[in-house]
């Protein structure tokens, strides 16, 4: 998209690359606000619902923006991908958080990893489709924005077509619950806007957004970094390909951790994800030193693994505080720590390079602060994550008859 | 409390494979490819 005038280069009119950062910017800051303010919306109203206006908006979102890329205003855009589009995400992403524990009790870590996976169909998609639209005078964004926006619609609406809620009281074949209390997992719930005042909301808000920081930091310049650490060594089409096989470490961390949470807990995932991430980022710039490209990946596919494991171990962390009941509300309350993490990231990352290279640092040696700065920030996370313990039971709601959340289930009302 | 388990039909299985098939035929796609890309860089 900054070539839509000039073609094979950039022309004057063409947007630049900051200018176009703000799209995902802004789409991840809608994703947080719209899952915040509408969680309430999509646990009572129910997942279907939910997904049906998120199919809608995440579709149109991305046909506005072949619009503005139509009549060449990035505002359009703006408002296409980054608004309408960010809300989309947002409702798209918390809606089948709780729907999957109330199926998976048993595993409610590994219910929820699938975000993350379409990266691998999105991208080779895209530029398989820019291929088939593209001609010598013409770049053909526009007609594939179309036909990815189609594309997405019609998928979403399967997906809001058959998702059910169990029946009350369903269990997978074998399950029994258990009947004694395990170590920081409620048998009790919380009401969504009740798990604001818990200090576990705040410990837990925080942990995701330095997590998410980090991850999301490195993750936005893996490909510049990796060529920059190891100028010569290795290429824009070796970088591209590293930033691929990270991707597959988000996605494989998102289904190893979360599971591996189910069996562990998720004080201790997180625990995990702390300790080794602060010295797999204290280890990068060391391998930058001694030039083991080996070491490089090996770090990046860990913490890669680890920043997809955060994501996808959060709702069943809510879940073990808060109960089932407002799991998705409060999940998509704590994704604004995702939206201030989306900011604070790449903000952290480019301006500690850009200030060391100003002050004569040298490229290959531009993001060791960076990576020095990002296993601090995983230590106070490990020390939020040190103050979780049981929400206390003046936050639970109580027991009042049987008949409101769905017919013959136990429901509970506020305090 | 649980209720009986509900255990699967052969027409749930027929649903199972196609709502399998709708996720993972793309995304084995995808990742095919991703790799396929990333061993060409390495080359």
């Amino acid at each position: 998209m900054t070539r839509l005038i000039g073609i094979t280069r950039p022309a004057p009119g063409d947007w630049k690359l900051t200018q176009l950062g703000w799209i995902f910017s802004l789409a991840i800051f809608i994703l947080g606000t719209s899952a915040a303010l509408l969680g309430r919306w999509v646990e009572e109203g129910g997942p279907r619902k939910a997904m049906f206006t998120a199919a809608w908006c995440f579709g149109d979102g991305f046909l506005v923006s072949a619009l503005g890329v139509h009549l060449h205003q990035l505002w359009i855009i703006y408002l296409g991908y980054g608004f309408i589009g960010g809300i989309g995400l947002g409702l798209g992403y918390i809606s089948p958080v709780s729907t999957l524990i109330k199926w998976f009790p048993d595993r409610p870590g590994m219910a929820i990893m699938g975000f993350g996976g379409a990266a691998f169909i999105a991208a080779p998609l895209s530029v398989w489709l820019m291929t088939r639209f593209s001609t010598p005078s013409h770049i053909g964004v526009g007609e594939t924005l179309v036909v990815l926006g189609l594309i997405y619609l019609c998928f979403m609406m399967v997906g809001a077509a058959i998702v059910r809620v169990p029946a009350p009281g369903w269990a997978p074949a074998g399950y029994v619950a258990s009947a004694q209390p395990k170590p920081l997992v409620t048998t009790q719930h919380v009401y969504v806007y009740d798990a604001l005042r818990t200090p576990q909301f705040w410990l837990i808000w925080w942990i995701l957004c330095l997590n998410v920081t980090a991850g999301i930091g490195v993750l936005s310049q893996a490909s510049a970094m990796s060529q920059e650490m190891f100028g010569g060594r290795i290429t824009a089409v070796a970088a591209s390909g590293l930033v691929g096989l990270f991707s597959l470490f988000n996605m494989g961390g998102r289904f190893a951790w979360s599971s591996i949470s189910d069996y562990i807990g998720r004080k201790n995932t997180y625990f995990l994800f702390f300790a080794l991430g602060t010295l797999l980022y204290a280890l990068v710039p060391y391998a930058g030193s001694v030039g083991s490209v080996g070491l490089f990946v090996l770090c990046y596919a860990i913490i890669f693994s680890m920043y997809g494991g955060g994501f996808a171990t959060v709702p069943a962390y809510l879940r073990d505080m808060f109960g089932t009941r407002y799991v998705g509300a409060i999940h998509g309350l704590l994704l604004t720590a995702w939206s201030m993490a989306g900011i604070f990231g790449p903000v952290l990352v480019n301006y500690i390079r850009q200030y060391n290279i100003t002050h004569g640092v040298a490229r290959a040696q531009a993001y060791n602060v960076t990576m020095y700065v990002m296993a601090a920030l995983l230590i106070i996370g490990f020390i939020c994550n040190v103050f979780v313990r049981f929400v206390h039971e003046r936050f639970h709601m109580r027991a009042v008859h049987a008949d409101v959340e769905v017919e013959g289930a136990p429901v509970f009302g506020r305090q | 409390m649980m209720a009986p388990i509900r255990q699967a039909h052969g027409s749930d299985a027929l649903k199972l494979v196609l709502a399998w098939g709708f996720v993972g035929i793309p995304l084995v796609w995808g990742i095919v490819q991703t790799l396929v890309n990333a061993l060409e860089a390495f080359h």
